[in-house]
């Protein structure tokens, strides 16, 4: 079974036999056997992959948290309603569609087409940061409506509910933010002739895993804390 | 021919010429083997500021007089948190894998460098500002932490509870979130690097053993030092912002009432333990695969079982995720979930005995050489055997409640976790220091090295189950306690206060050795030992490239060694296929 067959783009990547080793060609040729990656799966991409995989459970532990103080605590305050309802589910809505235009630039990665390419993954950089932006503008009105006379109430202290509210989102936000930045920079490296298409879906993948967590915590910390009238 | 290439299937190879300025090319280096080195140098540094720290404590408790204390109360238990972390983080962690498993790892897969040789030096890079910021708790106002490695809320929630408990534990958590990071980083170049970088030939079952060690440790760090991020995460907003993840209603401290409520510490232990039980395994796995592959080397026999040996390493890796409430039998659990944390944890002694007795197997018979590497090596296995029999008392919740935090408990981790794994450390430096260096190590400064820290450490320790027994709690720094009525406690104090100045100080003759040998021991061949690995197929040391512009083909197991009817006693893994006998090939 030759390599050349099953992974035509691995030639830079398999080694030719040299002199004074290997009489006889290595006795495996699967996927597994050395010489080859995996499935012709590029590293970058299974590192981010494997970088997934760690980061989700960062966020598993944080939102694990969030369930065990609130299970441990009999009162646990509901505070949003409908307009916090409201223009969560817009930066929801803005965070998906990102999603989608991202879809589109690894697409025209593939298909060589930088300008394209680096356009679309502007687009998404900026639902990031339309995003950011929202969440922000409601991070801001939150402390003032409901955290500020809470915080007071309580002592100075931040009630539990906050606590886990800012912990998960701002975690969140953090990452999104980050991601504005990896995909500004990007965009225009890309549109410059640097990187490669792998080098786009790479990106792509940080930013479904970003939309993704949004997925868990936007119903486990907004929705289940509706103001239920 | 110094060029390597890094691998990049986009039709492209980056050619990258091995640097020529100092700076480039020993402080910010890409190279593997560099960055292994630099690695090993942060241990040795860290190890000894850790072992410092332990003398100092252990004269406290040898000299103990209520009216001339050595160290106060509080600096008493800062020495012991500090000691505590930078061994545990600095040096347990950073030895094994990120020093000789940076620097061979490559190399006995056969690749020219990691996957991500820039990810790598920044993993280093975090690891020692880590390190930095931990140290630099010293130097703050308050100085050092006081609530132990594990840094256990509510006293670690609240700043400034008392001396060391402001910016101490919060450069302390800080330490430990960068800490997380670089090991993240390593991590996953340490599975990418195993998975897609093994030269041809050299299938996952060809690996010698440090590989799947190195691998599944990685795979570790991967997926626990994640959930010690958020619980530091977490650590720090309480501390900081207000918050009160950690801290319950009802928290007194200097006589006031805090206004925290709704927290709970029990969450911090879940986060903390979660990852602090793979952590152990992240300590002790490396060890275990390089001790596999030196018994073997020195044996002249084939590793016994080298498939059971693979299965059991993933095994204890796996399960290792499961039994994290053993750690929590103390802090207040149901009795059913108890014993179901208790159950998995004896079930990890089964994998732990696989490995032993192929241990054994492996001498049993053997043609055994004694030297330094060896007699470490074989020290490491009578450790794990010695601390893993203590764990199967304290993995037991009923038992565990008497001597949770005692002494016993101090002996039991020190015995499997910390010297085991120093061992392991020893073996393999004093087996690879040829490599690594050109030149071989003093043998007989080895040996005395070996048998006084032998000797010491079980001095130190198994005294330390007695006085377990006896009921002597840990972390106390005073005597006064009515638990030491027993007379024999002092003299017990005195005995291994004793025999640990033996066995630190023994480790002086380690570095005098090593740093010496770096210059002017004999110079080593290739393969000194008649290895069969990767890496006793190129120069001492390794070129920059790692195999001089040739790449490896692998055409045997790991540890062919006394195959008979083969021309020598050992086949390297690069012998052409007709180097052994057909009917004598093969593991199984």
């Amino acid at each position: 079974m030759s390599e050349a067959t099953i992974q035509p783009t691995e030639h830079a990547a398999a080694p030719a036999p040299a002199a004074g080793h290997g009489h006889a060609p290595a006795p495996t040729g699967d996927v597994w056997g050395g010489g080859v990656r995996p499935y012709g799966a590029h590293s970058k991409k299974f590192g981010m992959w494997l970088f997934i995989v760690s980061d989700s459970i960062t966020f598993a532990a944080l939102l694990f948290a969030y369930s065990f103080v609130r299970m441990a605590n009999l009162e646990w305050p509901t505070p949003f309603h409908a307009a916090s309802i409201l223009k969560s589910t817009t930066m929801t809505f803005v965070l998906l569609s990102s999603s989608l235009t991202m879809v589109l630039a690894v697409d025209r990665a593939n298909k060589k087409q930088r300008d394209k390419a680096s356009f679309w993954i502007m687009m998404t950089a900026l639902g990031g940061l339309a995003f950011v932006v929202l969440h922000s503008w409601e991070w801001i009105e939150l402390i003032h409506e409901w955290v500020q006379p809470a915080k007071a109430a309580n002592g100075g202290v931040l009630p539990m509910m906050w606590g886990t509210f800012f912990a998960a989102t701002g975690m969140h936000m953090l990452h999104v933010t980050a991601g504005v930045f990896y995909l500004v920079g990007l965009a225009l490296q890309y549109k410059g002739g640097k990187f490669k298409p792998i080098d786009v879906e790479v990106a792509g993948l940080y930013w479904h895993f970003v939309d993704l967590v949004w997925m868990f915590v936007f119903p486990l910390i907004y929705l289940m804390s509706t103001k239920i009238e | 021919m110094s060029v390597a290439h890094e691998v990049d299937e986009e039709h492209e190879v980056h050619v990258h010429q091995e640097p020529t300025q100092f700076i480039w090319k020993y402080v910010f280096s890409t190279d593997h083997k560099v960055i292994g080195k630099q690695y090993y140098m942060l241990a040795v540094v860290a190890v000894v500021i850790g072992l410092t720290l332990s003398l100092m404590f252990r004269w406290h408790l040898a000299t103990y007089d209520p009216q001339h204390m050595f160290l106060s109360p509080d600096t008493y238990l800062q020495v012991l948190t500090m000691h505590g972390t930078i061994l545990v983080f600095m040096v347990l962690t950073t030895a094994p894998l990120g020093g000789f498993g940076n620097y061979f790892l490559p190399i006995q897969i056969g690749a020219v460098d990691m996957a991500f040789p820039r990810l790598n030096m920044l993993s280093f890079w975090l690891t020692l500002l880590s390190f930095i910021t931990l140290l630099a708790a010293f130097f703050v106002p308050g100085g050092a932490p006081v609530s132990g490695w594990t840094g256990y809320p509510p006293l670690s929630a609240i700043n400034s509870t008392t001396e060391g408990m402001g910016w101490g534990q919060t450069l302390w958590v800080g330490s430990i979130a960068i800490f997380c990071l670089a090991s993240l980083v390593g991590a996953i170049n340490f599975i990418v690097t195993t998975l897609d970088l093994r030269a041809r030939g050299m299938t996952l079952l060809r690996m010698p053993l440090p590989c799947w060690a190195w691998f599944v440790t990685a795979v570790l760090a991967l997926l626990s030092f994640a959930v010690l991020f958020a619980g530091g995460l977490l650590l720090i907003l309480d501390r900081h912002l207000g918050t009160s993840f950690y801290i319950p209603a009802g928290v007194i401290f200097g006589a006031k009432e805090l206004n925290h409520k709704g927290g709970s510490p029990l969450l911090y232990q879940h986060l903390f333990w979660f990852f602090g039980h793979p952590e152990v395994y992240i300590a002790i796995l490396p060890g275990m695969g390089i001790v596999s592959h030196i018994l073997a080397t020195f044996s002249r026999k084939p590793i016994f079982g080298y498939k059971a040996m693979v299965y059991a390493i993933i095994a204890i890796g796996g399960i290792g995720f499961f039994v994290w409430g053993h750690h929590m039998f103390q802090s207040g659990m149901s009795p059913y979930v108890a014993v179901a944390f208790s159950l998995l944890t004896m079930t990890i002694g089964v994998p732990s005995a696989i490995k032993t007795f192929n241990w054994l197997g492996t001498l049993w018979m053997g043609n055994i050489t004694c030297n330094s590497a060896m007699l470490f090596a074989l020290g490491f296995v009578s450790l794990f055997v010695s601390g893993g029999i203590s764990g199967i008392f304290l993995g037991q919740n009923a038992v565990d409640i008497y001597f949770h935090d005692t002494y016993f408990v101090v002996a039991h981790f020190h015995l499997i976790m910390g010297v085991a794994a120093m061992f392991s450390i020893a073996a393999g430096t004093y087996f690879w220091f040829p490599k690594m260096y050109g030149r071989f190590m003093n043998e007989s400064l080895g040996k005395v090295h070996f048998w006084l820290t032998f000797v010491g450490v079980y001095s130190v320790f198994i005294p330390m189950h007695l006085m377990g027994l006896w009921g002597h709690p840990r972390r106390y720094s005073g005597m006064e306690n009515a638990f030491l009525s027993n007379p024999f406690i002092p003299a017990m104090h005195n005995m291994v206060t004793a025999a640990a100045f033996v066995a630190v100080l023994a480790q002086l003759i380690f570095i005098c050795n090593f740093f010496y040998s770096m210059f002017k021991g004999p110079v080593a061949p290739e393969n000194p030992w008649n290895c069969t690995s990767l890496e006793w197929i190129t120069t001492s040391p390794p070129k920059f490239d790692n195999f001089g512009g040739v790449e490896p083909v692998v055409n045997h197991d790991p540890y062919e060694y006394s195959v008979p009817g083969a021309s020598k006693d050992y086949i390297m893994q690069t012998d052409p296929p007709e180097a052994a006998p057909a009917h004598a090939v093969g593991h199984d």
